[in-house]
């Protein structure tokens, strides 16, 4: 088990730099012919890219042994752990471990990036060399897992850094109109938010006496005083707030998201934004209780109206004439789901935390859906313009290509949070938890966000039906160009989120009973 | 050049009452002196070969200087108990004026290392120049600035430290002009020139003050000595105590001994500038901590403030320089470089004002020892780079480094870590920790304020590191011209490469003078 975690980090790292080296990757034949065979392709660009389907493919084998592997009944227990010192001058140890917190998220990275790299087998990304590409996506997926995976305060700093640099990369050279300034701004706001943050982890680092997550949650914030707990978490929480990302701090996401590349977008909603929010749960809850309580209710306040916020500029987006870009309205839509989220954490209960990490999972198979199907939008027609596409009378995209018109009033439905499908159960959770929130917490502002979230909602349906109905529907009759339906490798990448998009909705229990426990713990000061 | 020093440390103490003659007898441990002595040798034998070579044979002695630095470094492994010392007095004080302790031999390793890779640097740039740069007098001024320098860590009294600094400076003014028929060049030695005389004399006339009071020369004695000074003449130790510190702080290039930092390196040869940026700054620093941390200890409420306000004022001063140079302008990356080093001195300083404030000071400067490790491999790497875009680029300007990923991609990567490194930003791990280390000393010594500077200017300075490092990673402009790598500076680049990424994975490697006293 141990050493599967450690595989499970080190892989994909291990993999980014066997892209680079000058010859083709001779392990992708070895390593596991079973998932090779499907795969042909002589050129050496295909050969990087079959190389990497087959890490990303044995990191996923590696998770899911993992998550077979995990013991079920203790949840809240960290499991697989390592535990080396490292740097013995500043308290700093390799430590590793999972639990039904870290768990799913860990699946959900090591799952989209697969599909990411066969979705790039198939449809190689336009641009430089798929070499580069292919180690950058290798390199993104070990620091998200490790960042997932490790229980040391500095070593998650690290890794949530070392995520940066493959992003800009992917946003600089394999992006679209107006990449530069976008991947520019992307690592200037998210830098200077984590450079923030890591002054607040040395503090507790350096107050505390040891950077070990498990021990400082043990602590539970017991040996800092709640003025060292307040910077603390003001300083963290801005870094992890530009990267959920939390209005007013999200001016990043919407020129990221349109201009990168299908998977780049894929990854950034799907994976990235989760560190923000894992933080959050792992490391300010649990470590700063007395300092996260100040800031909670405006954590609140600025998550309800990033909902609201979110919801009206995709609204506006959405108006016919509004030259509105498809990519650009997911990721607004994003900076408001991402509010429920925060809403659920900030009201420091078992429900909303379980909510939000549900909502965590949703957004992150949802929205990777959505990413997808706009980016198979983009390479049939070309555009990502919401006028474009919806034509005089509407697309049309039932009549001209019925299944990928399916799956994207399917990826719509799922995002606004229709019951029985993911979106549903995090939302619900997250404004349940915000009705009743903490002891200490004003109620009647907890009423107030409630009512404001729960406003949000029906805007959310409001805007993605207005997207469904002037791209799906309309008359097919109208001259519009011949469009190809989904493809075999597009049903590959995508059957698998639609899958678990649905079974989330209907057994929400599979992931609740991974975290609930694991977050009653944390709450109640982490004793194992 | 030691037995200068020693003699010049006999006879200061004076020894008022006859001394024996058995007194003056001492033996000398050559074991322990042999890295500078080395060097020192090497730099004669250098020049004398000179005499006798012909033109084309010239390059040969570089690579004999190469190895003289590296045979010099061997001989620290000897030395590496940390337990030597010698020219030690006989009388009932057993002070010595050098000694060998772990500091000494963590110092001059770096000394010898950071002019080790100068010189191989200046292998390629001396073969290029050869026409303007007559080779044996280059060799031998590199050596015996070399030499000085090693000699200095190990200096336990206040005339051999001058001494040694003199040693390492002089030649260093001729080696910034030493390129013929360049006003330039001329022009930055003679401000170099002038300026350093000026802080050196301050700095005698500071020591004649100390001797004045204590009647000794040795840093222990010295210690000892000024708590039971006499009370009139506290007002002449305490003027003492700061005149002393700025010698060595024009060495480190602390503000406000720092504009000729920019002049001096762009008007000197690319490696001449990379020689001092280190080795130049260990001589700085080093005695810096010698004089304060040995010597002054007692007075620490003096110097510990005046070196915090100096270090806040040093790392904003570089970086905000750092900040305004335009990528166009000419020289800008030497220039960039520059301003830089004089920023990441405010970070040396940090740690030996920190060392003021606590009791046990000789722990918190461990964490100056760490960072200039770090620091010396980092930017020697990242001025091998800018050695080699000056070859085929003779203006070095920043905008010349775009697109260099397209013609030299592993260059350009290496150029991006040691950037990285010096930001301190993941994927340079050490960069990073070297930070937090000395981030730590200040806050463990209750200097809040000065972490909180520290903070805001390692925020200014990702701001221009990360400019250049994107720069490197664009479509480059117009056509891009490759790169050749000569084999020296492929040796420098690999070396320094090396070092950094072995850091990066193992910190602990440096960390840990960060943790244990060195002396």
């Amino acid at each position: 088990m141990q050493f599967l975690l450690a595989f499970v980090v080190a892989v994909p790292l291990l993999g980014a730099a066997a892209a680079l080296l000058p010859s083709r990757p001779s392990a992708s034949r070895s390593a596991a012919p079973l998932l090779v065979t499907g795969l042909k392709g002589k050129s050496p660009d295909q050969a990087v890219l079959r190389h990497g389907v087959t890490v990303t493919g044995v990191v996923l084998v590696a998770a899911i042994v993992l998550a077979l592997g995990f013991d079920h009944d203790h949840p809240s227990k960290m499991q697989a752990t390592t535990d080396i010192s490292w740097i013995p001058a500043l308290h700093v140890r390799i430590h590793l471990g999972i639990d039904g917190i870290s768990l799913p998220l860990l699946l959900l990275t090591a799952l989209l990036t697969f599909l990411c790299a066969l979705y790039s087998y198939f449809n190689p990304p336009a641009g430089p060399s798929p070499k580069a590409f292919t180690a950058l996506v290798l390199l993104l997926e070990g620091g998200t897992l490790a960042s997932f995976a490790v229980l040391d305060l500095v070593l998650f700093f690290l890794a949530f850094e070392t995520v940066l640099v493959p992003m800009y990369f992917l946003i600089a050279r394999w992006g679209g109109e107006g990449r530069t300034r976008a991947a520019w701004r992307f690592i200037l706001y998210t830098l200077l938010g984590s450079v923030i943050m890591l002054l607040g982890l040395l503090l507790i680092g350096i107050k505390a006496g040891t950077f070990d997550m498990v021990a400082l949650a043990t602590d539970n914030g017991r040996t800092l005083t709640t003025s060292v707990q307040v910077v603390a978490v003001l300083a963290i929480g801005i870094g992890l707030a530009v990267k959920a990302p939390m209005w007013p701090l999200h001016s990043w996401l919407p020129d990221a998201h349109t201009a990168a590349p299908t998977v780049g977008s894929v990854l950034l909603a799907g994976v990235l934004l989760k560190m923000g929010t894992y933080g959050f749960v792992r490391i300010l809850l649990p470590v700063a209780p007395d300092g996260f309580r100040v800031f909670a209710p405006y954590l609140a306040a600025f998550a309800v109206v990033g909902i609201i916020y979110g919801s009206l500029a995709c609204l506006s987006l959405a108006r016919r004439g509004a030259k509105g870009d498809l990519k650009r309205l997911i990721a607004y839509s994003s900076v408001g789901h991402m509010g429920f989220v925060l809403l659920g954490i900030s009201t420091m209960t078992p429900t909303g935390v379980n909510g939000a990490l549900f909502a965590n999972i949703a957004h992150g198979l949802i929205t990777g859906l959505l990413f997808f199907l706009v980016g198979a939008l983009k390479d049939r027609t070309g555009s990502t313009d919401l006028d474009t596409l919806a034509a005089h009378s509407g697309g049309a995209l039932y009549g001209r290509a019925p299944r990928l018109g399916g799956l994207l009033a399917f990826g719509a439905v799922a995002s606004l949070g229709l019951p029985g499908l993911a979106g549903f159960w995090g939302e619900m959770l997250a404004l349940f938890g915000a009705f009743q929130p903490a002891a200490g917490l004003s109620r009647a502002a907890y009423l107030v966000f409630l009512a404001i979230g729960a406003f949000g909602t029906l805007l959310t349906a409001a805007y993605l039906l207005v997207v469904v109905r002037r791209v799906c529907m309309g008359d097919p009759g109208q001259d519009l160009p011949e469009l190809a339906d989904v493809r075999g490798y597009e049903f590959a990448a995508w059957t698998p989120l639609v899958v678990l998009t649905v079974l989330a909705g209907l057994w929400p229990r599979a992931l609740l009973g991974l975290s609930d426990p694991a977050v009653q713990q944390l709450l109640a000061g982490g004793t194992r | 050049m030691t037995a200068l020093a020693q003699s010049l440390a006999q006879a200061a103490p004076g020894h008022l009452a006859a001394p024996a003659v058995n007194a003056l007898i001492q033996s000398v441990d050559w074991l322990a002196i042999a890295p500078p002595v080395i060097v020192a040798v090497t730099a004669l034998a250098v020049l004398v070969t000179d005499l006798f070579l012909p033109e084309y044979r010239k390059p040969l002695l570089g690579w004999f200087s190469v190895a003289g630095l590296a045979a010099a470094g061997l001989m620290l492994l000897p030395l590496l108990d940390g337990d030597r010392a010698t020219f030690c007095l006989t009388g009932s004080t057993r002070a010595c004026s050098y000694s060998a302790d772990h500091f000494t031999v963590v110092i001059q390793f770096l000394v010898l290392g950071g002019a080790l890779l100068a010189a191989l640097l200046s292998v390629t740039g001396v073969q290029d120049d050869r026409r303007r740069v007559p080779a044996g007098e280059f060799w031998f001024l590199l050596l015996s600035s070399a030499a000085g320098a090693a000699l200095l860590p190990a200096s336990r009294d206040l005339a051999t430290l001058i001494v040694a600094l003199e040693v390492a400076s002089l030649p260093a003014f001729a080696l910034v002009g030493i390129r013929h028929g360049e006003a330039r060049s001329a022009e930055a030695a003679l401000k170099f020139f002038l300026s350093s005389v000026t802080a050196t004399a301050v700095s005698l006339m500071g020591v004649s003050f100390v001797y004045a009071t204590t009647g000794t020369l040795h840093l222990t004695e010295i210690a000892r000595r000024l708590p039971q000074t006499d009370g009139q003449l506290h007002t002449l130790v305490q003027t003492g105590v700061v005149l002393t510190l700025v010698g060595f702080a024009f060495k480190t290039a602390a503000v406000p001994f720092h504009f000729w930092v920019p002049e001096t390196y762009v008007g000197a040869p690319l490696p001449v500038a990379a020689y001092l940026s280190v080795v130049g700054k260990a001589v700085g620093f080093s005695g810096l901590i010698l004089v304060t941390v040995i010597a002054f200890p007692s007075y620490a409420e003096v110097w510990g403030p005046a070196l915090a306000v100096l270090a806040a004022l040093t790392m904003t001063a570089g970086n905000a320089g750092a900040l305004w140079q335009r990528a166009t302008r000419a020289y800008s990356a030497v220039r960039l470089l520059a301003w830089s080093s004089i920023g990441q001195a405010g970070y040396l300083l940090v740690p030996i004002a920190a060392a003021g404030y606590t009791r046990d000071g000789q722990k918190a400067i461990g964490s100056t020892v760490a960072y200039a490790l770090m620091y010396a491999a980092v930017n020697l790497g990242a001025f091998a780079v800018a050695a080699l875009v000056g070859r085929t680029r003779p203006l070095n300007r920043i905008a010349d480094y775009r697109g260099l990923y397209a013609t030299n991609p592993v260059t350009a990567v290496l150029l991006a870590f040691f950037l990285l490194c010096l930001a301190g930003l993941p994927p340079g791990v050490i960069g990073l920790f070297a930070k937090v280390t000395v981030f730590s000393a200040a806050v463990d010594a209750g200097l809040g304020w000065l972490a909180v500077v520290m903070a805001v200017n390692v925020v200014i300075a990702l701001y221009y590191y990360l400019r250049w490092t994107a720069l490197l990673f664009r479509v480059p402009e117009g056509e891009p011209v490759r790169h050749r790598l000569p084999a020296p500076l492929t040796a420098a680049l690999a070396l320094t490469a090396a070092v950094g990424v072995a850091l990066s994975g193992a910190p602990q490697l440096v960390l840990r003078f960060a943790a244990t006293t060195l002396f």
